[in-house]
């Protein structure tokens, strides 16, 4: 069963050229995401997670660049388009964005206009792409506030984002990013700002648009419970680079990357036998001015070896089940 | 761990809120209304609750950032106890050396003209606790015993990294030896290897200098690992308290389940799991709070009396455990755990 995925990430740099000096913030990073399926891209702060989903839409704020890769996407089988050959601000990536590709970001507030309504907002988005008369993308837009658990939507359609609860702005994003149909929704951090109950219940809204729509999900966080409660599929990065990508069950119980393993040995969990200590990694995520040589990960790693990780740079390599990891090391029992 | 270190007694914190040309009062926001507890000499209290719920303006308060509208905040001092929520100004000086706040965000709480060295030192120069080479010693100490190298005392915040400036707002909490430390959401904006060093040294420091703790934070696995006992807030009022073990072993009010069922698990085959509680609704105003108990709107066991008479924080009879809930001697709720088979972490190979 070898489907073409929907999108097939390879080799994608990109760099921001600040004046004091390139930080190499997506530095060679490759991934797939399978159609209908939800890809986590988890890492720390400075891993270059946001920047490789806004690579995909070829948004990257100034002053970064997009220096080099593929992305090529294949919606429904057709033939691939490589999306960072097109320009950037060109009529066919623009028929793109918004539509195929939908991005939700972390803070609703700064993502709504302050003054439109909610309605508004979403009519312009679904006349552009979808070419619907006033009445039929009003009766569209509030189909989507429906779909995405909005308590009487046509009123809603007249309110403005302030007059909204954080949740509740949440859904309006997803409504918006659902409304024309996309394949893909580039979810960035889109439950870090909000509170545990109402993550709860925006996590079982992307599982049923993920399973009523077929749309593939590129979700991107920090939290390895969020991962664990949401994602087929989980590409790990550090520094700019991707470290391992896999199941989601082999990653939190098979992880090849000594980086993955201590990643989830640090993150507290409710157990009964509460451990004094926390499992820690040695060690800070390394400014991106002061890249280590060798592997990336090597000066924080407890299976370092001299002479051969702070050498050469492993490259990604492919394992049993269809894994990929950047591992000297990988897979060597400790 | 036996005596109380604060007692707080009724504590109100209201807010007008004012609007059109005359700025008159158009509603009262109830921020924290009415809450009582303890907090031990030489244990951390857990403060947890979702956003609004009132748990900052409580350490807010502690601080007299904001004036309580009502209500005693008793501080034990070392000459007699002294109620922190009437003192003026000048008497309150004294206090702000012993009862220190750690911040949320790293970033905006440190100055970013100041190197480190005045950051840390400047509570010692203000309150003529050190000077010269003597503050410097005592800075370089204070950012040794946080991990921090004492060389970079001269450098300014944007050298640091994000766990790195929170060690420095650790370090510039200790400075006047307090006796506690308000943690407001301190370790939530860090990544998860730091923020696990982070947690760790805090337990370090409350060994070494017999530091008691109030933990404010909306993340219930953080709080089970560093907390000896958690109160628990909804709208601005105190629903469950009692030590963690039991809160998570056997909570008795339903916000608390639903709150606990919420964590996401760090394991994928517990997906899915059949307990998981879902709150239907939204957290209640608290301009506008629902008459009755604040969470009945939301509260799958709600009855008429719930809708009518607000439950006062009483007893459950078990040695410091208390929750207000007019029904919770007949519920069965779900524990924090038993949700399925939890396997061992995969991690035992994770330098410590």
């Amino acid at each position: 069963m070898t489907v073409a995925p929907l999108i097939e990430v390879q080799d994608l740099r990109t760099h921001f050229f600040t004046d004091e000096g390139v930080v190499k913030a997506v530095d060679g990073v490759a991934f797939t995401i399978p159609a209908g399926k939800t890809v986590c891209v988890v890492g720390e702060s400075g891993s270059g997670k946001s920047i490789t989903g806004r690579s995909i839409l070829n948004m990257v704020p100034y002053p970064g660049r997009v220096l080099d890769g593929t992305i090529r996407w294949r919606p429904n089988g057709a033939p691939p388009v490589d999306l960072l050959s097109l320009d950037p601000k060109g009529r066919e990536i623009r028929a793109i964005r918004g539509k195929d590709i939908a991005l939700i970001s972390q803070e609703p507030m700064a993502a709504l206009s302050p003054v439109h309504t909610i309605g508004n907002q979403m009519i312009e988005t679904i006349r552009l792409h979808l070419g619907l008369s006033k009445r039929q993308a009003r009766e569209r837009a509030a189909d989507m506030l429906a779909k995405v658990g909005i308590p009487r939507p046509k009123d809603r359609l007249d309110s403005y984002a302030f007059e909204l609860s954080g949740g509740m702005r949440q859904r309006v994003c997803i409504a918006l990013a659902v409304a024309c149909g996309p394949k893909l929704l580039i979810a960035d951090e889109p439950t870090t700002a909000l509170d545990v109950t109402t993550q709860a219940n925006i996590l079982d809204l992307f599982r049923e648009l993920r399973d009523a729509l077929g749309v593939s999900i590129l979700f991107i966080t920090h939290d390895l419970g969020v991962v664990a409660e949401i994602a087929d599929e989980v590409v790990v990065m550090y520094l700019g680079q991707v470290v391992e990508q896999g199941r989601v069950d082999d990653i939190f119980h098979r992880p090849l990357h000594p980086y993955t393993r201590a990643l989830l040995g640090s993150v507290p969990r409710l157990t009964r036998s509460r451990p004094e200590r926390l499992p820690t990694i040695s060690g800070m995520v390394p400014s991106p001015f002061e890249r280590p040589g060798g592997c990336l990960f090597h000066p924080r790693c407890d299976r370092f070896e001299r002479g051969l990780c702070d050498r050469s740079a492993p490259a990604l390599a492919r394992y049993a089940g269809g894994r990929v990891a950047r591992c000297f090391k990988a897979g060597v029992e400790p | 761990m036996n005596r109380a270190l604060v007692e707080i007694r009724d504590l109100k914190v209201h807010f007008t809120l004012r609007a059109g040309l005359l700025r008159r009062v158009k509603g009262l926001v109830r921020a924290v209304d009415g809450v009582s507890f303890d907090v031990m000499e030489g244990e951390t209290l857990g403060l947890v609750g979702e956003s609004g719920c009132g748990k900052s303006t409580i350490t807010r308060a502690l601080l007299r950032v904001y004036q309580p509208t009502g209500g005693q905040m008793r501080y034990r001092a070392a000459d007699g106890p002294v109620d922190l929520a009437t003192l003026n100004e000048a008497a309150l000086a004294r206090f702000r050396r012993e009862i220190r706040l750690v911040f949320q965000d790293p970033q905006s709480s440190l100055n970013p003209r100041l190197p480190v060295v005045d950051i840390i030192g400047e509570v010692l120069k203000v309150n003529k606790m050190a000077t010269g080479e003597a503050l410097r010693e005592r800075v370089a100490a204070l950012m040794t015993r946080v991990g921090l190298r004492p060389e970079t005392m001269h450098r300014y915040p944007h050298a640091f990294s994000g766990g790195e400036r929170q060690r420095i707002g650790i370090a510039r909490a200790l400075a006047p030896e307090p006796k506690l430390l308000i943690a407001d959401e301190a370790v939530s904006a860090l990544d998860v290897s730091v923020q696990a060093q982070t947690i760790n040294l805090l337990k370090d420091l409350q060994r070494d200098f017999g530091l008691t703790y109030l933990f404010v934070s909306h993340d219930l696995s953080v709080v089970q690992h560093i907390c000896d006992r958690v109160a628990v807030m909804y709208v601005g009022t105190l629903v469950e308290i009692a030590p963690t073990d039991r809160l998570f072993e056997a909570p008795k009010h339903p916000y608390t389940e639903a709150l606990l069922s919420a964590v996401p698990i760090p394991d994928p085959a517990m997906r899915g799991r059949a307990s998981r509680i879902r709150l239907p609704g939204e957290v209640a105003d608290p301009a506008n709070p629902p008459p009755g108990c604040p969470f009945h709107p939301r509260c799958r066991f709600a009855t008429d009396i719930c809708r009518s008479d607000k439950p006062a924080l009483t007893s459950t009879g078990q040695d410091g455990h208390a929750v207000a809930c007019h029904h919770a001697d007949s519920l069965t709720l779900a524990n924090a755990f038993d949700a399925g088979p939890s396997p061992a972490p995969h991690s035992n190979s994770v330098t410590a």
